[in-house]
């Protein structure tokens, strides 16, 4: 029913522009991958320097390493808060389930920033937590290594992804249909057993969403180890950030950017075949 | 079936509960009582309540130059994103051209992938294009990245709508503008206004690809990036808090327009 002109009006100027500002902006980081920096100058001389320099020095594969230990650190921690909140919101939370879901939503918007800022405040050496501790006479000299540490890093960014993990689990709880449930109570399973056996298998695909979505933001994440990470906190995205700004080697940070972009696509692709796999159809 | 109290039902769970939430609210509870604290940040119990910090943040030439900034980029962006989100919308739900798949994937590249990514590469299209970095740099980073969000929003309204009003106005001779401006907007108008909420509230909260493409002159979330490095003071606090109450305030209104709207539930295409 739309004439050939209202298709191509509505879809050159989109394709026209993310072509231009995203598809080109994306192709150039991945060219400066291949370049060179020669005198402070990037050079357009094709090579696989910087990849063999990436996977040649220990430095950055013991950072890229820590970086994924914090990640899966903060994928766990956020399932542990996240699934038993889902699953208590769904089966358990009665008549105030929309007023409590909503509660779980709000921090969702609510700035980055202000929530990692928090962290800081409470974790730092005159912060409220040790200002509390030594209120309560449980010690007297403040806990200096609290923050700045690996520890903060995945406290905070566990903060943050706890209701994104959330989210998903929730809609596939939410989906599983009640009868089951009960023809399992009913057929003698106890509530451990209806729990391992039906509801857990049924919200997979929602566990694996969220748990893909903690990890692959995590993974890339440079603003939580420059807020409450300290240097034994440092991630790889802020050996790329240093490698832009004052190291000054764009075609390193840029190899190491695609190689971020390149676990996180995989990823993405790995679960989203699995959710397909695993859904309930 | 079993109609005891869920706290007695799975008192453990609840309290499990209840502890996940305190997890998620308590820093934001600080971050506010702490606004309030005349003794500055930390330390405990908070003493004597005080509005100073308001005060002084209300005498903050930067900050608020900083907020205006955020509020001219956060309004471009939803202009931008919200247009050519529309088009792609529009495209994806009626057009056929090669290469729509992929095209469907790059548009949400942005929400998918860590923003120093999407940051970077733009920081370098921007340098390749010989542009100076301020503002307007944000501005259309903001824009681009966030037509993941418009298009998302409004392509779950678009399923939702009535093709048949669109024909009937077609068939009754309205040309395909008076349509699109007469049915199609008015029909996507509570998709727009949420998508639009949606969008300002990421700009105006966006720091990852900011970061990269910032001038001379700062967004908010950036201004109060800087003064933390210098040090942190309940002024801080006191903007935090302000952000806290506006974006609860928008959340709001999204929720109201988006349970009125339509496409409440879709979300076809992810």
């Amino acid at each position: 029913m739309y004439s050939r002109g209202y298709k191509s009006l509505v879809s050159l100027p989109p394709l026209l522009w993310v072509g231009l500002f995203l598809l080109l902006p994306y192709a150039l980081m991945f060219a400066h991958s291949f370049w060179t920096i020669r005198d402070g100058l990037i050079v357009h001389h094709w090579n696989l320097d910087n990849y063999v320099t990436l996977f040649s020095k220990p430095i950055y594969l013991d950072v890229l390493f820590r970086t994924m230990r914090i990640a899966a650190s903060v994928t766990l921690c956020s399932l542990l808060l996240g699934y038993p909140l889902a699953y208590y919101l769904s089966f358990h939370s009665g008549a105030r389930k929309e007023l409590l879901y909503q509660l779980v939503i709000v921090p969702l918007w609510v700035s980055y920033l202000v929530r990692g800022y928090a962290w800081k405040t409470i974790l730092g050496s005159d912060g409220v937590l040790n200002g509390f501790l030594q209120y309560l006479h449980l010690t007297h000299e403040p806990v200096a290594s609290l923050l700045y540490s690996p520890f903060a890093v995945v406290l905070m960014l566990t903060h943050i992804y706890t209701p994104f993990v959330f989210l998903p689990i929730y809609a596939a709880l939410e989906h599983i249909p009640r009868p089951l449930v009960e023809a399992s109570h009913d057929l003698g399973a106890g509530s451990a057993q209806t729990f391992l056996r039906v509801i857990l298998p049924l919200s997979l695909p929602g566990l694996l969403a969220g748990a893909t979505f903690a990890f692959v933001l995590s993974l890339g994440d440079f603003l939580a180890p420059l807020l409450v990470g300290g240097p034994s906190g440092t991630m790889i995205a802020n050996v790329v950030q240093s490698l832009f700004g004052a190291a000054f080697d764009w075609p390193l940070g840029a190899a190491i950017s695609v190689c971020i972009l390149l676990i996180t696509l995989t990823l993405l692709f790995l679960t989203e075949h699995l959710e397909k796999r695993w859904s309930f159809r | 079936m079993r109609s005891a109290s869920p706290i007695l039902r799975a008192p453990l769970l609840s309290i499990y509960s209840a502890l996940v939430f305190a997890f998620i609210y308590l820093p934001i509870v600080i971050l506010i009582l702490y606004s309030f604290n005349r003794d500055g940040v930390g330390g405990f119990p908070p003493r004597h309540f005080t509005l100073d910090w308001y005060r002084q943040l209300f005498a903050d030439g930067p900050i608020w130059d900083a907020v205006w900034n955020s509020i001219l980029v956060a309004a471009g962006a939803v202009a931008l994103s919200l247009t050519l989100g529309l088009l792609a919308a529009l495209a994806l739900d009626r057009a056929n051209f090669p290469g729509k798949a992929l095209f469907r994937r790059l548009v949400l590249l942005p929400l998918i992938l860590p923003g120093i990514i999407t940051g970077l590469s733009l920081l370098m299209f921007a340098v390749f294009a010989g542009v100076q970095l301020s503002l307007l740099t944000v501005f259309l980073g903001h824009g681009t990245a966030l037509i993941s969000v418009a298009t998302t929003e409004l392509f779950a309204g678009l399923q939702k709508m009535d093709r048949a009003q669109e024909e009937a106005s077609l068939d009754l001779g309205a040309t395909p503008l008076r349509t699109f401006w007469r049915i199609t907007l008015p029909n996507l108008k509570l998709s727009l206004i949420a998508a639009g909420l949606l969008i300002f509230t990421l700009s105006m909260d966006e720091i990852a690809v900011t970061f990269f493409l910032i001038g001379r002159d700062n967004t908010l979330p950036l201004e109060i990036w800087a003064r933390l490095r210098r040090g942190i003071t309940p002024e801080i606090n006191a903007v935090s808090s302000l952000i806290f109450a506006v974006s609860v305030g928008l959340i709001v209104i999204w929720y109201r327009v988006r349970t009125r709207s339509p496409g409440a539930e879709a979300r076809e295409l992810f």
